[in-house]
């Protein structure tokens, strides 16, 4: 697994540590949540797992999408779980905007974190894109890590070894 | 004053014959001796339709330049100023142009009813904001002007014009829907009988069920409402753990086919602090993702607020957290979930375990 890490040096805020884990597409490779799971217990942090929802165009953001909502459900319960075996807080969420960074900009508008753990793309057909990545290292309001996910993974073996933490 | 009377005239497609009944009915209306005029009138270049639009009063239209086009909108000042006893306004989920008084026009005939103006409008199935995705996988058009589904929900009426999917096809090929050149094209591709067959069951479907909606609180108000299906009410307190009371409700809630409302129970005078503020925020996004209703209340007491909020709105499950409750108080001054039970007689009581608490434990 390489690490690209872009650090922004912020002071430790009062009211306990947030580290933030976005991810979007329907899944949420294992290693990065293993990953995101050790850096917030190596902070005594709480974990923020996001689930980002892109919104169409001719929907309101904040409009019921059941198709999305039907696979962000039970990926957030089950990111959730996997924190919780760890012992780490959990403070889930759920984001919409009209693309995933857009969503990403929203959600840390309204809230505060000091750690942003990304997954990276491995050729992957949803999920975070190279510019997208880019955009989050040039905006991100604390310090970004950003992770490859293992690209001997297949996407339905992903998903299933996520849900498996759990 | 008495809020206008609102009656939809809902079709699965253009040339169902919706404007044609609005303008029928217009014509009995004024026939009733009742003021009628034409608010706005898409006359879609069907003779038939113009023609019976002859007779009725028209309220001259809003002009306005966008990107060198001249587009007509309907004039709502001046509806309102006409103040008719009903207005006929077609295509309710149209896009006003910019510089109106309203972005859509379902807002503008909003502002109709609220003048006390009765109004009937018309509208495709295709434009239904919850139906968007189904129209795009069964038809391959991603429709943009939609409109929100509580638009047919609070309308007094919803009427479905039907047509079956070959007599529309007939019509088009006879030209009375659209120009006979663009309705080969048509023919070609929208109106396929695959997605009009399709188009014509969700429609019957939306119907069915806006006329099963309307017809059981009628019928059973106000003593067996409770009698007819599941109303969750999640209780929730700005806190990480009410995410999961939400998304558990959301769960169970697609089960039993339910609505789902969320109570924040706000104690007398407190004013949330600013991490409240923003889990509130966050709990407000989640429900309506979901779909929830979202009410803050409130209440110096937890329990009769929810008895009389679940009154309300006809819960018949409540759905709560593991109270943070000291033993001592729990001995003292009682177990809030034993109050719940005791206190909300015929309601189904569910606690969300703290998961949280299961891992320390474990």
């Amino acid at each position: 697994m390489s690490v690209l890490s872009f650090l922004r040096r912020r002071p430790v805020p009062e009211g306990g540590r947030r580290v933030l884990v976005p991810f979007t597409g329907g899944d949420l490779d294992p290693v990065v949540l293993d990953a995101a799971i050790r850096v917030a217990r190596a902070e005594e942090a709480t974990l923020v797992p996001a689930y980002l929802i892109v919104m169409p165009l001719e929907y309101r953001l904040d409009a019921p999408l059941r198709h999305e909502v039907e696979v962000a459900m039970p990926l957030l319960e089950a990111v959730e779980h996997a924190a919780l075996r760890a012992g780490l807080p959990v403070d889930a969420r759920v984001e919409t905007g009209r693309t995933p960074t857009h969503a990403l900009q929203r959600l840390w508008e309204a809230e505060r974190f000091d750690r942003i753990v990304v997954p990276a793309p491995a050729g992957r057909s949803h999920g975070f894109t190279p510019k997208e990545l880019q955009w989050i290292l040039v905006h991100a309001p604390a310090e970004t890590v950003i992770l490859r996910p293992d690209p001997t993974l297949s996407e339905g073996l992903r998903l299933a070894r996520t849900l498996d933490a759990a | 004053m008495d809020r206008g009377h609102y009656r939809i005239l809902v079709g699965m497609a253009p040339g169902v014959g919706k404007t044609y009944r609005m303008l029928h009915e217009g014509h009995q209306a004024k026939e009733q001796r009742r003021d009628v005029v034409i608010g706005y009138l898409e006359p879609h270049d069907r003779p038939e339709t113009a023609a019976l639009a002859e007779g009725l009063e028209v309220v001259p239209r809003l002009r306005t330049a966008h990107g060198g086009l001249e587009l007509e909108e309907m004039n709502v000042d001046a509806v309102i100023a006409r103040a008719p006893q009903l207005a006929l306004v077609d295509e309710l989920a149209h896009t006003n142009a910019t510089g109106m008084r309203h972005e859509k026009r379902y807002q503008d005939i909003d502002d109709l009813l609220a003048a006390g103006i009765d109004v009937i409008s018309t509208v495709n199935v295709q434009h239904l904001e919850s139906l968007n995705d189904a129209i795009f996988e069964l038809t391959g058009v991603r429709v943009r002007e939609t409109f929100p589904d509580r638009i047919l929900d609070q309308a007094d009426e919803v009427v479905l014009v039907d047509l079956s999917p070959e007599e529309l096809q007939e019509r088009l090929r006879a030209g009375k829907v659209y120009p006979r050149a663009r309705a080969k094209v048509a023919l070609e591709n929208f109106f396929q009988h695959e997605n009009l067959a399709a188009l014509r069951e969700l429609v019957l479907r939306e119907v069915a069920e806006d006329v099963e909606a309307r017809r059981q609180p009628a019928a059973l108000e106000p003593f067996s409402k409770q009698a007819v299906g599941e109303r969750i009410l999640a209780l929730i307190e700005p806190q990480p753990k009410s995410q999961r009371i939400l998304r558990r409700a959301w769960r169970s809630a697609q089960r039993l086919n339910a609505e789902i409302d969320a109570l924040w129970v706000r104690s007398n005078g407190h004013q949330p602090s600013e991490e409240e503020a923003t889990q509130l925020a966050a709990l407000q996004r989640l429900a309506s993702i979901l779909g929830i209703h979202f009410l803050e209340v409130e209440g110096a007491d937890l329990v009769s607020t929810v008895r009389r909020v679940a009154g309300e709105r006809g819960s018949t499950y409540i759905f709560v957290g593991t109270p943070d409750e000291s033993r001592r108080r729990e001995i003292f001054g009682g177990s809030l979930l034993s109050r719940m039970v005791r206190e909300l007689p015929g309601l189904d009581i569910r606690v969300i375990a703290d998961r949280a608490k299961r891992e320390e434990e474990q």
